[in-house]
């Protein structure tokens, strides 16, 4: 996975209330069995028009958002369906680094498994790089440091998971990092075992 | 010092303490379906890592499978392709797979409890957000992406953010015409969609001891739509009984070790929870949702609310483009709405029970001519058989619903179950997003005596005096 260290971009502004996954990538693409090349069906609803073309006033295909490596977004991001081809599809539209006032847990937890970072700022902050987007002007994200810096030099503090960060920063590969426990998860097995033997009737 | 029933089911399963807050968690069961497995597989193949223990996974197709003329080639090669990755994915890691064909065959949260999978205390996971179902058992029980099936396959462990503890307090006797669904939206038009976001959440009260085990499953399966990855009821002497003799149960000394250790499945008095909620079920009337978000929910007696209504500037305009959506005008009664399309089914609403309620609605009527099609999906293949043997597939029939084959069918529309754009939907499903039936699709969540109502009716109606 790319390490991820400071990020300079101008954001996409998208700060919509509850956007759900299905609005991210609607069920009809989730038939495949790949995890890359769902970016040009990503927000399908919003980007395409009832003929299916791309109707390119969506402001994801508008310049310069389509170079943009950070989404700024709204409250409950990503709520609904657990589908991971939600960041699959944000991710394969270049995205690195979302911004919002608030995440869906699934959501969060699928995105830093693909080495996309989602940030939660309150919601003045939020909108302060929202209009940044606007503004087209350029954001950098410093994720060693938690710290986003605005257009205008002003600074948002964040808090991370410090085992995630070590990840991103890393470049990590979450079950490499598992399986170097693997005595300590067949001792529970054994323990459990003894315990509730009920739970392994059909190994 | 006092724990939560989550708590005790964390603490049971802590493999290793990562810090901060994470853990290194066991998954004693994990059950998986043909949308969100293959990726993971193919990972497992990259990577070339075993799959640690195949016996603690189950795999039966769901998402994908046509609810009619099933024999028949697939009519979507995409399905088709997934159906098949699934079969050489499980008979090539050795895992256990219920066919398409098999009575046991259905909706993964069906089926589950169903072959007695899902036990109280156990962790159990699956790659679908529904997956708190199962949590109906007093199991800790949540949605998982691909990611974390692969780290599942790999492991048997996941690392998770130990959540925070929430409680959500029912008393009271549940009014005539209102059932499970009821309780689940009423809850989430009080809390929010993101308002169980980061917690667990424990059903507890009254109204939660008196439902049966399929409303608990209703009630927990809805967890995921007021924000909460899982939610649970405390195992009782109803859930013992619904578990015994099933095909995982524990048998024989193995079944008293079981249920005494299940006893032990209660939240402690004097526990902690981060955050309190409490409900009258006496107050609670037969609902439905007015907007495209769960949250949406208004009294069948009430008006389309107006986006004015609400305080905050975001909820304004999502009311706004909801509205226009929709096709509804703030100040609309909502029970003289128009409906296009009946679905009884889901995860949410198609065990037995709701095929009671579902067909106890009907009383001799027949659907009313202006639904383009009513159809009932059973949420198994063993539901479909005791249905049969009841004959609730007579009364259905009779009255002009179809009797489909189980699977997930137009709760998210991938297989050929869909509406049409601008059609508008009774639907017992989970959530009424912008597409989730079709492109243009609108879906009104209801409970199944209000969806039959409706397709009666050809409106919305209030099923306690209809």
């Amino acid at each position: 996975m790319q390490k991820f260290d400071q990020v300079t971009s101008i954001p996409t502004p998208f700060t919509q209330v509850n956007v759900d996954t299905d609005i991210i990538i609607p069920a009809k693409h989730l038939k495949t069995i790949t995890r890359t090349g769902l970016g040009v069906h990503a927000f399908e609803n919003i980007r395409y028009g009832a003929d299916g073309a791309l109707t390119g006033e969506a402001v994801f295909d508008r310049a310069p958002y389509t170079e943009a490596t950070i989404l700024v977004a709204g409250e409950n991001f990503g709520c609904g369906s657990s589908r991971e081809h939600a960041p699959w599809a944000i991710a394969d539209m270049g995205y690195r680094c979302i911004i919002a006032p608030s995440f869906a847990d699934i959501f969060a937890s699928n995105c830093v498994k693909n080495g996309i970072l989602t940030i939660t700022l309150n919601t003045e902050a939020v909108r302060h790089l929202a209009l940044d987007g606007e503004a087209e002007a350029e954001i950098t994200v410093d994720l060693p440091a938690e710290t986003v810096t605005a257009a205008d030099g002003t600074v948002f503090n964040f808090t991370y998971n410090p085992v995630h960060k070590e990840m991103l920063v890393g470049g990590l590969d979450e079950i490499g990092q598992t399986l170097q426990d693997e005595a300590l998860i067949t001792a529970f097995e054994i323990r459990q075992k003894a315990a509730q033997p009920w739970l392994y009737n059909r190994d | 010092m006092a724990k939560t029933v989550f708590d005790k089911i964390w603490d049971a399963h802590l493999v290793k303490e990562l810090g901060d807050g994470v853990g290194l968690v066991y998954i004693d069961r994990h059950l998986i379906h043909e949308v969100t497995s293959p990726q993971a597989f193919d990972g497992l193949r990259a990577a070339d890592r075993q799959l640690r223990r195949p016996s603690a996974v189950i795999a039966v197709p769901d998402h994908n499978v046509p609810t009619k003329d099933r024999e028949k080639p697939n009519p979507d090669a995409n399905s088709a392709a997934q159906l098949a990755a699934l079969d050489s994915n499980c008979a090539a890691f050795g895992i256990e797979k219920i066919d398409m064909f098999d009575i046991r065959q259905g909706i993964v949260h069906v089926m589950g409890p169903e072959q007695g999978i899902t036990q109280p205390g156990v962790t159990l996971v699956c790659g679908d957000s529904h997956t708190s179902t199962h949590g109906a058992f007093g199991a800790l029980a949540f949605g998982i992406g691909t990611s974390e099936i692969e780290h599942c396959f790999a492991t048997q462990t996941l690392q998770l953010k130990k959540l925070k503890n929430m409680r959500v307090t029912v008393n009271g006797r549940l009014p005539f015409g209102c059932s499970a669904k009821d309780v689940a939206l009423a809850i989430i038009g009080k809390i929010g969609t993101a308002g169980g976001t980061g917690h667990v959440i424990e059903y507890a009260g009254s109204t939660i001891e008196d439902l049966s085990m399929e409303g608990r499953m209703t009630l927990c399966n809805m967890s995921i739509e007021a924000g909460a990855r899982a939610g649970l009821v405390a195992p009782d002497a109803k859930t013992f009984a619904y578990i015994k003799g099933r095909t995982w149960a524990p048998k024989g000394m193995q079944w008293d070790m079981a249920v005494n250790y299940w006893q032990s499945l209660k939240s402690d008095d004097g526990a902690f929870f981060d955050k309190e909620v409490t409900l009258d079920a006496t107050e609670i009337v037969p609902l439905v949702t007015w907007g495209t978000s769960p949250e949406d929910v208004i009294a069948v007696t009430g008006d389309v609310p107006a986006p004015e209504s609400f305080k905050d500037p975001s909820k304004q305009a999502a009311a706004v483009s909801a509205l226009e959506y929709m096709g509804l005008t703030a100040g609309e009664p909502m029970d003289r709405v128009k409906v296009d399309r009946v679905f009884v089914g889901s995860c949410t609403n198609s065990r037995i029970e709701d095929m009671r309620e579902a067909a106890a609605m009907i009383k001799g009527r027949k659907v009313n001519v202006r639904i383009i099609e009513a159809i009932i999906v059973p949420g198994s293949g063993l539901v479909k058989h005791q249905a049969e043997e009841e004959g609730l597939d007579k009364i259905f029939i009779d009255a002009g619903f179809e009797w489909r084959d189980p699977g997930c069918s137009m709760c998210l529309a991938m297989n050929p179950d869909k509406a049409g754009a601008g059609e508008r939907v009774a639907s017992t499903s989970n959530r009424n997003f912008v597409g989730r039936q079709g492109p243009g699709a609108r879906t009104h969540l209801v409970s199944p005596a209000m969806a039959v109502g409706a397709a009666i009716a050809g409106h919305f109606v209030d099923v306690r005096n209809y």
